[in-house]
């Protein structure tokens, strides 16, 4: 998490728009620790009712698959339609599925 | 002295103290030490401003002549301001603001916390909604009062000049008049003595978490109750009533 300025570290913003709802990346801010992060994203993405939770997380906390590994990562389930619902033919006598 | 010109001043005072304090910190618009703390700093003075707009209105409600929020902000004089010494202290460097609001915020904190229960009806709602916004205020200015107390030696022996410089206007914050008077009796406002006593509390916790050592009581400024000001409050108001002083009734 080192930098060249004096603006602190990279936090990653996540928020929660409801109770229940996943937490979604919202982008980040700088700050020397945790309590001023938190502020931080208070202040920079909750202002107009966005959210009821609030994560940062670390920069360097975050493990990221690299570009150059999309070939191996992902392009393996491109011919795997079976693997969607859309796939299967209902039988006829089958409802309420 | 009547209830309702009381009651007129004591809003004044209120709406005076956020308005000011709001316009100080919509000064650092722009000129914050890093992005997210100009952000911060800006939601702040909304947040104040919004509460001078309540206690304004309805100090001109009370007053039954006509005045708008904008009349009472724009056009009064210097000398009809009733906001405390310690809000209109220049904003001088970060370290000199967090110390400012930092005080002010503990004031403002306990000072909505007992007002949530006034019998003005008007007064204990602004209250309640206020207490949600300084709550955080106080956060903030804590939080920031512990990092520089508590950071490098320069930036302890700086905030500690600014606490020692500071601390004179303190005095004019719990000071009060007939106007105290009057509505304590009505139950509308609280004694400031009281609101003095937890405001001491927190002064000294978070003082005592920023390693910093509170300043000794010496000579007080006061002012306040009569409208009796610094010699920056002046420059303060020539700066923000500009537009309607030269364009009288400007519209958007």
């Amino acid at each position: 998490m080192s930098n060249t300025d004096n603006q602190g570290d990279v936090w990653e913003v996540f928020i929660q728009s409801k109770p229940g709802l996943p937490h979604k990346h919202a982008g980040s801010v700088h700050a020397t620790d945790k309590e001023m992060a938190l502020q931080n994203a208070r202040d920079m993405y909750t202002r107009r009712q966005e959210g009821t939770c609030l994560w940062v997380v670390p920069l360097n906390a975050i493990v990221s698959s690299m570009p150059e590994e999309n070939e191996s990562f992902f392009d393996p389930s491109d011919d795997k339609i079976y693997r969607h619902p859309t796939h299967y033919v209902m039988p006829d006598g089958a409802k309420h599925i | 002295m009547e209830t309702k010109d009381a009651l007129i001043n004591y809003c004044l005072r209120l709406g005076d103290s956020s308005l000011i304090l709001g316009q100080r910190m919509a000064e650092w618009c722009s000129n914050g030490p890093i992005l997210e703390e100009d952000i911060a700093m800006t939601n702040l003075s909304l947040d104040l401003i919004g509460q001078a707009r309540t206690m304004l209105s309805y100090s001109g409600v009370v007053e039954g002549k006509g005045r708008s929020e904008d009349d009472l902000a724009y056009r009064r004089e210097e000398r009809e301001f009733y906001n405390t010494l310690l809000s209109e202290r220049p904003n001088g460097h970060f370290g000199d603001t967090v110390v400012r609001n930092f005080l002010h915020d503990a004031f403002f904190y306990y000072l909505y916390q007992a007002l949530k229960s006034s019998k003005d009806e008007m007064i204990a709602a602004h209250a309640a909604k206020s207490i949600k916004e300084v709550t955080y205020h106080l956060r903030h200015s804590s939080e920031w009062l512990v990092r520089l107390g508590d950071g490098t030696v320069e930036s302890h022996e700086k905030v500690q000049e600014s606490l020692n410089d500071l601390w004179e206007y303190t005095g004019d914050l719990f000071e009060m008049n007939e106007v105290d008077e009057v509505l304590i009796k009505e139950g509308i406002a609280v004694d400031l003595q009281k609101i003095k006593l937890e405001w001491d509390k927190t002064i000294n916790t978070v003082i005592e978490r920023s390693t910093l050592t509170r300043p000794e009581d010496a000579y007080m400024h006061s002012g306040r109750l009569d409208a009796m000001h610094s010699e920056y409050l002046g420059h303060l108001i020539a700066d923000m009533q500009f537009l309607q002083r030269a364009y009288p009734e400007a519209q958007w």
